[in-house]
């Protein structure tokens, strides 16, 4: 990764973060739907990062979004579980012949297929897991599904959007 | 010995992962009591700072409404005001202490808030400096919101009552029958009010406040009306669903109240050894 790829990635994953923060945050459609867009930033990084610095960046995404959210910890519990499978499943759907060096597994790469079987499961699983601690005791595991379905769908159609809208081929941002 | 580094080295991304996940349930499980300190949240002075200045923009689209909610508070309030004002009369008592305020007011502005989790939170933009202190509670003109939870210098965090960790003791307006009064985290218009015996003859429409037992609030302070009376599925106790009278999606100015005799109250429950439940 050179300089100015890590700058472009920095840059998208400042701009996410302060949409999620700033917008998101009080986004609720319906009560049940709610968007995690900033999950985008774990799920653009290029195919060759390292697990370690995965897991670590995912934490600490998932801590800052935590300490605006008030939310302590369940943002952090469900990214980095994220940030752990990312290169398992990456690895279980490689078209074939593999990836290349310095392959992004973004929409305008891979193309829409594979990205709905790239990004919907794991952005379903962290809608699920972080719905099952939020609602911790509460009872309603129904309560749980239809909001992770409805938020998953909501987060992945973002996803999509804003790829489409701002994200040039062979660049960050 | 070097077989098993090997071992462990080559298990280092799962290690840490499992590390993180533990840090995270830990953080997740000394947040959510009740009462206690937090170790990061929004009342931090960077994270209150940047909510603040949202908070200064959007609210700035509302002024209107907000204005005219606290004009008529205070018009409700000077009407109150007279009506206590006692007239002028020769005779004159001085007040046995227990009639003494023992409730001091303080208003401020929420800046941050959520509403679609089961464990809800306010951010308020007081805090220490201007002497707002852990256990205060949190209401404005419809009825109560919450009680502070953590308090940083320059802002203060709240559990809403959109808390399922947050009881508040209460009452039926009509009949002074006790319960408690508690969010099931489902739909943020309505709570449930908690251990009314079988026995008791509430009606839809009736008006709960709070009973100023524990010495949180002031007693008579609005929490709702009842929606919903059912039996419960305990054998003792009805099941009573009532619609909030705060609106929760726009609230922006409270107040909050502090009860000064907290301390001796709570020292004389430790001394008859009463554990004092929230």
């Amino acid at each position: 990764m050179n300089i100015r790829t890590f700058i472009s990635f920095f840059l998208m994953g400042l701009i996410l973060v302060a949409v999620q923060i700033f917008l998101l945050k009080n986004l609720a459609l319906f009560g049940v739907a709610l968007c995690f867009l900033y999950l985008l930033v774990i799920f653009s990084l290029p195919v060759s990062i390292g697990h370690i610095s995965l897991i670590l960046l995912s934490f600490g995404i998932g801590l800052f979004i935590d300490v605006f959210y008030d939310t302590m910890g369940i943002h952090a519990a469900s990214a980095t579980f994220i940030g752990f499978i990312r290169p398992y499943w990456l690895k279980v759907i490689s078209p074939t012949g593999g990836y290349d060096d310095n392959n992004e597994p973004t929409l305008k790469e891979m193309g829409m297929g594979w990205y709905f079987t790239y990004a919907a499961p794991m952005i379903f699983f962290f809608s699920l897991i972080f719905f099952s601690i939020d609602q911790w005791g509460t009872g309603g595991f129904f309560g749980v599904l239809n909001k992770s379905f409805f938020s998953s769908t909501l987060t992945f159609l973002l996803a999509i959007l804003v790829q489409l809208l701002f994200f040039k081929k062979r660049r960050g941002i | 010995m070097l077989r098993i580094l090997q071992f462990l080295y080559s298990l280092r991304s799962f290690l840490l992962f499992v590390l993180l996940e533990v840090v995270a349930v830990w953080l997740i499980v000394s947040n959510n009591s009740p009462q206690g300190a937090a170790f990061f949240n929004s009342s931090t002075a960077l994270t209150g700072s940047v909510l603040k200045t949202q908070s200064d923009v959007v609210d700035f689209f509302t002024l209107a409404e907000a204005n005219k909610e606290l004009t008529e508070q205070n018009a409700a309030l000077l009407e109150k005001l007279t009506r206590i004002n006692p007239p002028v009369d020769s005779v004159t008592f001085e007040l046995d202490s227990a009639f003494e305020a023992s409730f001091k007011f303080k208003s401020a502005r929420v800046i941050s808030q959520t509403l679609r989790f089961a464990q809800n939170h306010i951010t308020i933009n007081k805090g220490e400096k201007d002497g707002i202190k852990p256990g205060m509670g949190i209401f404005n003109q419809d009825g109560v919101v919450g009680r502070v939870k953590t308090v940083s210098k320059n802002y203060s965090v709240g559990i809403s009552l959109l808390n399922t960790g947050l009881l508040i003791s209460s009452k039926i307006k009509s009949n002074d029958v006790f319960g408690s009064v508690n969010w099931d985290g489902k739909n943020p218009d309505e709570a449930k009010l908690l251990y009314v015996p079988r026995h008791v003859k509430a009606s839809v429409g009736d008006t709960i406040i709070t009973s100023g037992f524990n010495s949180i609030f002031p007693s008579g302070i609005q929490i709702g009306t009842i929606k919903e009376i059912n039996p419960g599925k305990e054998q003792n106790y009805l099941d009573i669903l009532i619609a909030l009278s705060a609106d929760f999606s726009r609230i922006n100015y409270v107040y909050l109240v502090e009860n000064t005799q907290i301390g001796e109250l709570d020292s004389l429950y430790q001394q008859a050894e009463i554990r004092n439940e929230y």
